[in-house]
């Protein structure tokens, strides 16, 4: 799950890891009062779930807060693109109102798993306000990387040689490293799986302070945060997203008209291959999870059938932990409900095929029964219409 | 005959009671697979269907039944605890079904697991099994598999049900099916279980099912060019899926491009592994491999 700027940076004010003074204002008046009471200058932020917004308008300094009005008008009316949001961009509902810095230096501080440890790993540079993925490609010698380990925590030698890598002055080390210290114990805590800060600054007075803030939370973990759950914005997911990931279900929305339907992440990811390889384009990415009920299955069936661009369905189980009499029940409640008319291609295999088989064909769907991968894409093929 | 089990493995299930776990244990006991204990806590003393005791701890069901590998079908919140548990006891091959641990439990498992003499395969995976030995220890539907020499490896449950149809269905049988698991965080690599299948007598040729993610095909190139002796067919899913939906910034700084279908390809290509087109060339791929090297007619 990913949360706004101003919303992480409430949980880094938590940690006492300093942030701008700043106001979220949701109304252009807002912004221009917010302004006004940081000393008529300030920053306005469009929130948004994605990077990539400063270059694309997210990001204005204001010199009065009649700008700061405009520019809040002008952030609030549209949704913002940029090359993480994909081409439709993302509704901007808030802006974060923030007092201007006086930048003296730029860093990049970032924690997150890396599988090849099997740890968290704390990354900085002192390429801080820059494309980091562009910094790794072209200069990965200026991003240092501590692998901690888990069972012992952050270590304060860890935290020092950082600091040192990061070249700081005494003055403002001290206060680098308690920065680095609570950061790891917010990731902890908050089954953080990425906390990102970019760029961390130091100002001509000598102060550490967050610029900016991102936290992605562990979707697995949120039976034990509560209050993190609060912090959802579903205006900024895809509808259908959503939806699905409010029933538990993996779903990815694409651009083709073959809807699918499939368990297991890894033979999903095939049946989009296999579909691709067929010349078609698939609508989605689903897998509808182990240990489904009929509903459960029926729910996903309903997302698929509520997608309009969807034209023919692929079905594409081998039953194992989800048995395939619960995946044609779950089908052919979802068309019962729907009163849908698409057509499917259903390929059945494994735990209770018998049965799954059994009742799809006497429910009267228009349903193709394929045995094969290469089947299903010929009879995907044959349904383009 | 295959790897890491066989007609010796003494199964114990932690979660037997569970809806899950009763299942799939039924279809183990069913497929042949010698399940010796349960474990419930606070179900002990109990049996499970008439035939299988049922213990409080892992301890006191090893001491009892001399249980020799653990499957694990307890919920996410509470498999953390299994895997310890199970460790703990001394049990030196765990499998665990159980999908959605959250990562940060995982990074301190695996840590309390590393120096024990304790092999984890997953989480998050549909457990292994060996055909000829009538030795099904997971999900997977037994009746789709066949006993012969064809090693199968992968990271995903059903995408390595849908490698075993086909070879099936060309005669091809299978020494041991190892499902590694879908997480980031796993016990058993890729380059663990091709070094088994490297030393087993019983497996002539290897087909492995990677995907997007990760850097785990890219060892294990590495380890087939320099280690590995048999032939091997590859696959990498995934090359049609939009980059960045489910990984992080720094994530990505760390993996980077390396993260993607093609590189995976292309390693595996380099260190001469048979490259399966689609995820329908399965079968046929490695149906094509065995004959050249002259292992079928």
């Amino acid at each position: 799950m990913n949360i706004h700027e101003f919303q992480s940076k409430e949980v880094f004010a938590r940690y006492g890891i300093p942030v701008p003074r700043g106001i979220v204002a949701s109304t252009p008046a807002e912004a221009k009062a917010a302004t006004q009471e940081l000393g008529g200058q300030s920053v306005v932020k469009a929130q948004i779930h994605a990077g990539g917004r400063g270059k694309a308008g997210g990001v204005q300094l204001v010199r009065s807060p009649e700008e700061a009005e405009e520019a809040a008008q002008r952030m609030l009316a549209s949704n913002l693109v940029t090359p993480q949001t994909g081409p439709e961009g993302a509704p901007v509902q808030k802006v974060l109102i923030e007092e201007l810095a006086d930048i003296k230096q730029e860093l990049y501080v970032a924690l997150t798993i890396d599988r090849s440890h099997h740890g968290p790993a704390l990354l900085v540079s002192t390429k801080g306000g820059m494309n980091i993925e562009e910094v790794a490609a072209n200069n990965p010698e200026d991003i240092h990387t501590e692998p901690v380990d888990p069972l012992s925590g952050l270590m304060p030698f860890q935290t020092r040689r950082l600091v040192r890598k990061l070249g700081l002055d005494q003055d403002v080390a001290g206060d680098a490293a308690k920065v680095l210290s609570a950061l790891y114990r917010l990731f902890v805590e908050n089954d953080c799986t990425l906390v990102e800060i970019n760029p961390l600054i130091i100002t001509g007075d000598g102060r550490v302070l967050a610029l900016d803030a991102k936290i992605n939370l562990d979707d697995d973990s949120m039976f034990r945060h509560a209050d993190l759950l609060e912090y959802r914005d579903i205006s900024q997911e895809d509808p259908l997203e959503a939806q699905a990931s409010d029933l538990d279900i993996a779903y990815v929305n694409l651009d083709g008209d073959v809807g699918c339907l499939v368990n297991g992440a890894g033979l999903a990811m095939a049946t989009l291959d296999v579909t691709n390889a067929a010349g078609a384009a698939p609508a989605n990415f689903l897998d509808v999870g182990g240990g489904a009920t009929p509903e459960k299955v029926a729910s996903a069936v309903k997302i698929i059938l509520s997608d309009a661009k969807v034209r023919r369905v692929l079905v594409n189980i081998f039953g194992g932990i989800l048995r395939c009499d619960i995946a044609g029940e779950g089908i052919v409640l979802a068309y019962k409900e729907t009163g849908s008319k698409i057509p499917l291609v259903v390929r059945m295999l494994g735990t209770n095929v018998v049965e799954g088989k059994e009742i799809l064909s006497t429910s009267g769907l228009p349903v193709t029964f394929v045995d094969t991968l290469t089947g299903a894409a010929e009879a995907i093929k044959n349904l383009d219409v | 005959m295959g790897v890491l089990v066989d007609e010796t493995t003494r199964v114990l299930v932690q979660g037997i009671t569970g809806r899950e776990g009763g299942f799939h244990a039924r279809a183990c006991v069913a497929y042949g697979t010698n399940v010796v204990a349960g474990v419930t806590p606070g179900r002990g003393g109990t049996m499970f269907d008439d035939t299988v005791p049922v213990f409080n701890s892992v301890e006191e069901a090893v001491a009892a039944t001399q249980a020799n590998m653990c499957l694990i079908f307890v919920p996410p919140a509470f498999a953390p605890d299994a895997i310890s548990e199970s460790a703990d006891a001394g049990i030196p091959l765990i499998a665990c079904i159980t999908e959605g641990i959250p990562i940060q439990d995982m990074v301190k498992v695996y840590r309390y697991i590393e120096n024990k003499p304790t092999r984890l395969i997953g989480p998050n995976c549909p457990g292994l099994i060996t055909p000829g030995a009538k030795c099904k220890i997971g999900i997977m539907p037994g009746s789709i598999h066949l006993p012969g020499r064809v090693g199968v490896l992968s990271r995903s449950g059903t995408l390595t049900y849908e490698a075993v149809g086909q070879l099936t269905a060309l005669n091809l049988g299978q020494s041991t099916c190892v499902g590694i698991g879908g997480d980031q965080i796993i016990g058993t690599n890729f380059v663990d279980v091709l070094r088994l299948f490297d030393e087993d007598p019983d497996t002539d040729a290897v087909v492995m099912i990677g995907e997007i993610g990760g850097t785990m095909e890219q060892d294990a190139a590495a380890f087939i060019k320099s280690d590995f002796s048999k032939p091997i067919a590859a696959l990498v899913v995934g090359a049609s899926a939009p980059p960045g939906k489910r990984m992080g910034h720094a994530g990505a700084i760390i993996t980077g491009e390396s993260a993607r279908a093609e590189f995976k390809i292309a390693a595996l290509k380099d260190a001469g592994a048979w490259i399966i087109p689609t995820p329908a060339d399965i079968g046929s791929t490695a149906q094509e491999m065995l004959r050249s090297k002259g292992l079928i007619t």
